[in-house]
């Protein structure tokens, strides 16, 4: 008889997979209450070393071309769509999905990436404008990417709601760290072995497990991280990361659609040039 | 000179005296600030550990793109380093080329930091490829402008090719120049030295001409700091120590640029110097963005989230 060779999930920080510096787990249920996984139980070091390295990756990121971040975008949807399987028993294991649930919305996750991936050299389109100005000037408005986003995706769907969140922060050139639903964690690392696999730089995208109570303090409450898509927090949590927050002024947000244009320009700044007409 | 280790002050004497000198053990040094580097420093003594690393950082600009501007801001983070917050303790000193010196001075006089010395890098640095008129000169020039620490460089070429009479006679010479009015420390670029045996050698061969610290690096060369060269130049000055009752500094230069870093070589100097050089006017930290990091951790430790950059200078 031979003895299957069960997976170790580990978080993704700056394109490697370590386990949590705490050297914590903790347990997860399947559908049916039967033991599942143990995922790292990530501790705030693990949060700082990832805020150290999306913000490294950050101007990397932000100044490639659109077209570049776009291309990278669709590649992880060509990965995904390879690892199909693999997600799916992973979602009938978690969500209790029936297979051909699990694959519609796994399917839903591939399509919103290469969505997304086609949003990247438009968004500045129609986030941007030429402005009319009093005087002998081109006015024009630019949005440029915050800097370092936290996510706290909603729980369920959990993958769907994962890609939703993630794609649009990262299209418009910020970086992430995206952290994964306490009860769903498995497709949040399996994702991150297909961001590892599809040229999106090392540091861009990092991924956290762990109990989502604590994060919300420490995501709340560190001075570099810029923005926050709170989504997947309950009201008293959401309160906790906008008084936090507050602090350095971080841009916060609850998105209840998956696809927009929201999605990206909130997590985007405005910048104002003008210059002498010509010249 | 110290007359009591060596004969006279021949090259050959110099060169006997070196051969006694026992071999590093490469692998032994290595795994030894290996096991260092894991003692976890935190809460009370990691305050107290970055409040010491900021009072021996040699606040460090040397680029050919320095302006007047550029070192007067220099001087006022080195008074203040955090304007917010004034139980952030001074830097140790102002680090700059010879012609910034007169206006680190008189920046650092004007703006509250009288006791703040300034250093100058001196006898051509970074690479010491100049007559020794010139050397001379160069020295001349920064301690009239006033500065009262001469960071001068090696001629490693010298050395490497066992010209040690040369490096020697240089090092007495400067120091000679020096007089009780600056502090000399001597840069062994130990990038460009090659093994850990010839970091032992210069040390010594400096710490017997007359310096008063010995530097590791220009911060022009990499590899600069590494822990294996603080440790072997840190045994160096124990020694030496043991052997003549002078106690002489150390500086790590380049390539220390975050807390961690900083608090692994005080733990390097407590280990194998001694905590008598837990002491700015016996270790000195050369570095320029390590001083942003400490306060970093600093309000870190104080307010009890991680900072940003966002609220420290950029330099």
């Amino acid at each position: 008889m031979r003895i299957d060779v069960m997976k170790t999930y580990k978080l993704f920080i700056n394109g490697s997979f370590p386990r949590s510096e705490s050297g914590r787990v903790y347990e997860i249920l399947d559908a049916k209450g039967k033991f599942l996984a143990n995922p790292c139980n990530g501790s705030r070091k693990d949060l700082r070393e990832s805020v150290v390295a999306a913000r490294a990756a950050h101007s990397g990121w932000s100044s490639a071309t659109a077209f570049n971040r776009g291309q990278i975008l669709y590649r992880v949807a060509e990965i995904m769509q390879g690892r199909i399987d693999q997600f799916v028993a992973e979602l009938v294991a978690q969500e209790g999905l029936t297979p051909a649930a699990a694959k519609i919305q796994v399917q839903s996750a591939i399509d919103t990436w290469v969505w997304y991936a086609g949003w990247c050299d438009k968004i500045d389109s129609i986030s941007g404008s030429t402005n009319p100005v009093s005087g002998p000037f081109y006015n024009f408005s630019i949005p440029e990417s915050l800097g370092v986003v936290a996510i706290f995706a909603d729980s369920k769907p959990s993958l769907l709601n994962l890609v939703s969140a993630l794609a649009p922060v990262i299209a418009t050139g910020n970086t992430a760290i995206l952290i994964a639903s306490q009860k769903y964690p498995l497709c949040a690392i399996t994702l991150a072995e297909c961001l590892a696999t599809s040229d999106v730089p090392a540091g861009v995208v990092n991924i956290l497990t762990g109990k989502l109570d604590q994060f919300v303090t420490w995501v709340g409450s560190h001075m570099e991280i810029d923005g926050v898509d709170a989504t997947g927090l309950g009201s008293k949590d959401l309160a906790e990361v906008k008084e936090l927050g507050s602090e350095n002024l971080k841009r916060i947000y609850v998105f209840n659609d998956s696809k927009s244009t929201k999605r990206m320009s909130n997590f985007m700044e405005i910048k104002t040039v003008w210059h002498p007409i010509g010249i | 000179m110290n007359s009591t280790l060596l004969a006279d002050k021949s090259e050959a004497s110099l060169k006997r005296f070196l051969n006694t000198l026992s071999p590093v053990d490469q692998v032994g040094a290595t795994a030894r600030v290996e096991a260092l580097a894991t003692r976890s420093i935190k809460t009370e003594s990691k305050n107290w550990a970055i409040d010491l690393a900021i009072r021996m950082v040699d606040l460090t600009t040397l680029e050919g793109a320095d302006t007047p501007m550029k070192v007067r801001a220099l001087c006022a983070k080195g008074v203040y380093p955090d304007p917010t917050d004034l139980t952030v303790p001074s830097v140790g000193a102002i680090c700059v080329y010879n012609d910034m010196v007169k206006i680190a001075r008189t920046a650092l006089d004007a703006g509250g930091g009288k006791n703040i010395p300034v250093a100058a890098v001196a006898t051509a640095f970074p690479s010491g490829r100049a007559s020794i008129e010139v050397k001379i000169q160069d020295t001349k020039d920064a301690i009239t402008n006033g500065a009262s620490e001469i960071d001068m460089v090696i001629d490693r070429g010298a050395f490497l090719s066992g010209k040690l009479g040369l490096v020697f006679d240089q090092i007495a010479l400067i120091k000679e120049l020096c007089g009780d009015k600056a502090h000399l420390k001597v840069i062994l670029e130990t990038g460009e030295l090659v093994t850990l045996d010839n970091v032992r050698k210069a040390s010594y061969l400096a710490m017997l001409a007359g310096a008063d610290f010995i530097k590791t690096s220009t911060g022009k060369v990499a590899p600069a700091a590494t822990a294996p060269v603080v440790y072997v130049m840190l045994e160096a000055v124990r020694d030496f120590y043991k052997m003549t009752g002078t106690r002489i500094g150390v500086k790590p230069a380049g390539g220390i640029r975050n807390t961690k870093d900083a608090i692994k070589q005080l733990v390097l100097v407590n280990e194998v110097a001694g905590p008598e050089w837990l002491d700015p006017a016996l270790f000195r930290i050369g570095a320029s963005a390590l001083l942003n990091d400490l306060l970093m951790q600093r309000m870190k430790m104080r307010d009890g989230y991680y900072a940003s950059p966002n609220y420290v200078t950029l330099d």
